[in-house]
């Protein structure tokens, strides 16, 4: 169920171009400013043929894990994340369980194929454990877990490609991922990374940007415009940051609708089988059952 | 568990931290169309359909030109006309959606049906499930709810009566009864104070299962029906589990089951398979594919439909393992899901 917005309609073709221009300089792992790759040409446009507020192109795969009690797959551009729910279900480990509500575990699993410099990070890793705490703090205060007490509810996120936007493409995917488990949330999360070049806030930035740029990470609830999480692990100007704040807010939106279609679309599809079944097996009471 | 037990959106600042800050109500509801247009150029979303008339009536309506489709955080209507229930929120006087799914209306109270979620518990429920645990004087057995069924050692038929003290001995060798893994049917007895259920097996249909097959499937396909033991011609017999799992097995003739004074402990909790000829065996591999095939396509499974099903890959000469091919999965689901009139 490939969902294919026109969010930028020749951005990838030129990615691609692009991307086998200057391979080479990436593998060689020099720094991002010797690659003579401008941020924002004179014309407006990003290293990747993108404009300062376009997105990539995004897709959600709603089942791609029939075991799971819900799964999602998000293609955010080049970048690609698995996320698969399981729960509420009985906590596996005692100590952890709350008497009030379900306990929300996250577990972050990044492939060594997903980004060029092919380093394995284990469990332990502190970028793959923050990248867990972030996404279990993004949705504590919007999954209803006063409903589940003594539950635990699983979230296990696979990283199969790494083209910046990680966290938001892995916060989005599970968005959808706990939908298609029945979790109860308050509403979407969406999440949206922004940056600025020289004082030109951008949108969705790339592994290149991100690398380069000043950027923030943020999650918000369409519905009530709530935000959840904003991260920042660079130093931003206090002036430029309400701006992006906003931009990232409206983007959300935008990924809200692409969310909502998504969810839509399979909700329908289940609806469908289970109402033609019961019109077939309206009537039919046979001899067959055997006691009582 | 009550109505006023639901708690709204947990929305604290507990996990404020350098990184992470939260900040309530930064910037306005933006208006969706006018947003979508400004960055992507995206038509606006059609049929939201959240306005505040609601057009459906009775508990169980799946009809898909009636039913009404919702999402998290989707408003349904006011707050001040209706009741929330289950699957829904309220904020700022109206009603929410919290999971997507089915809107269904009970006179004022609204509730959405997820179709995809963990089975809720009700009392009388038959369920299938397997042991994950043996504790003192209980069992804890998963039965794909939001938290493992108990299963006392008082809600179980021992060895020498039904009417039996239960005894030291007997907490002592409840392995012998029930280990890890084992799979029983049972019937949801009660529920405690936290929502988990208490089973019980105390009737010589319920009991540990052996001689089959478990599959399982999302629990909403599984509908309340006159009985959930039923038995195919072919010398297969079926239970269909509330919570989604179904038991498919060899038959076994009612007056066996009970042995000779009306309960035969060996025979109950025994652990051995009896032997199942290559027929039967093919007999339940066919209906466990079929049901396979009947979930992966979202059909409710009942027995007629599983009977209707059996009948019609036997007639079209079907082997069992092309059963899960595509394209004869969508011509068995397209021949069950026939308008009844067409039939008969």
């Amino acid at each position: 169920m490939r969902h294919t917005p026109s969010i930028c309609g020749f951005a990838f073709a030129e990615w691609l171009v692009i991307s086998l221009l200057y391979t080479d300089s990436v593998l060689t792992d020099e720094p991002a400013q010797s690659l003579r790759i401008e941020i924002l040409n004179e014309g407006g446009f990003r290293s990747d043929g993108r404009r300062q507020y376009e997105l990539r192109e995004i897709a959600f795969d709603s089942s791609p894990q029939a075991g799971a009690d819900g799964s999602a797959r998000i293609s955010h551009g080049l970048t690609e994340v698995l996320v698969s729910v399981f729960g509420p279900r009985e906590a596996r480990v005692r100590a952890q369980t709350l008497h009030d509500r379900a306990a929300i575990h996250v577990e972050v699993n990044i492939a060594p194929f997903s980004t060029g410099d092919r380093r394995r990070r284990g469990r332990g890793d502190k970028r793959v454990q923050e990248l867990a705490a972030m996404i279990k703090a993004t949705f504590e205060p919007v999954v209803q877990t006063g409903l589940y007490p003594r539950s635990q509810i699983d979230i296990f996120v696979h990283v199969l490609q790494q083209d910046g936007g990680v966290l938001p493409a892995a916060i989005n995917a599970t968005t959808v991922a706990l939908i298609n488990a029945g979790v109860p949330l308050a509403d979407y999360v969406c999440a949206i990374t922004g940056g600025v070049h020289a004082a030109a806030p951008m949108l969705d930035l790339t592994a290149l940007e991100e690398s380069d740029l000043p950027h923030v990470t943020v999650a918000s609830m369409p519905r009530s415009g709530r935000l959840t999480l904003v991260s920042m692990e660079t130093r931003l100007h206090v002036d430029r940051f309400e701006e992006i704040l906003r931009l990232a807010g409206e983007a959300g939106t935008v990924i809200h609708t692409e969310m909502h279609a998504v969810v839509r679309q399979r909700t329908k599809g289940l609806l469908d089988g289970i109402s033609t079944g019961l019109r077939a097996s309206k009537p039919a009471e046979d001899a067959m059952v055997e006691d009582e | 568990m009550s109505l006023l037990g639901l708690s709204g959106p947990k929305l604290t600042l507990k996990h404020l931290s350098t990184i992470l800050l939260m900040i309530i109500s930064f910037f306005p509801p933006p208006s969706l169309s006018s947003v979508s247009r400004g960055v992507t150029g995206h038509p606006p979303d059609m049929d939201e359909g959240n306005d505040d008339n609601i057009y459906m009536d009775g508990d169980d309506d799946f009809g898909a030109e009636t039913a009404k489709i919702t999402s998290p955080g989707e408003s349904i209507t006011s707050a001040r006309a209706f009741m929330r229930g289950h699957g829904t929120y309220v904020d700022s006087d109206e009603v929410i959606a919290s999971v997507a799914g089915v809107i269904e209306r009970v006179n004022k109270l609204i509730t959405v049906r997820a179709l995809r979620t963990r089975y809720s518990p009700e009392v009388g429920d038959l369920v299938i499930g397997r042991i994950t645990e043996v504790q003192p004087r209980r069992w804890k057995v998963d039965a794909n709810a939001r938290q493992d069924a108990v299963l006392m050692l008082s809600s179980v038929n021992l060895p020498g009566g039904v009417q039996r003290r239960k005894l030291e001995s007997d907490e002592l060798q409840m392995r012998n009864f029930f280990q890890e893994g084992d799979l029983l049917v049972a019937e949801v007895q009660a529920f405690f104070a936290d929502g988990a259920m208490s089973l019980h097996t105390r009737s010589l249909k319920y009991g540990k299962l052996r001689n089959g097959q478990l599959v399982s499937v999302p629990p909403i396909l599984i509908r309340r029906l006159k009985s959930h033991f039923c038995s195919l011609p072919s010398g297969v017999d079926l239970i269909l589990g509330l919570n989604g799992y179904i038991w498919i097995s060899k038959h076994v003739r009612n007056n066996e089951k009970e042995g000779h004074e009306g309960f035969d402990a060996e025979a109950v909790y025994s652990n051995q398979n009896d032997d199942i000829d290559d027929a039967t065996r093919t007999a339940i591999a066919r209906v466990s594919n079929i049901i396979r095939v009947l979930a992966s396509r979202s059909v409710p499974i009942t027995d007629s439909i599983a009977l209707e099903a059996y009948e019609w890959t036997v007639e079209q000469d079907v082997d069992v393992k092309d059963l899960l091919l595509e394209d004869v999965a969508d011509a068995l689901v397209a021949a069950v899901t026939k308008e009844p009139s067409e039939q008969w």
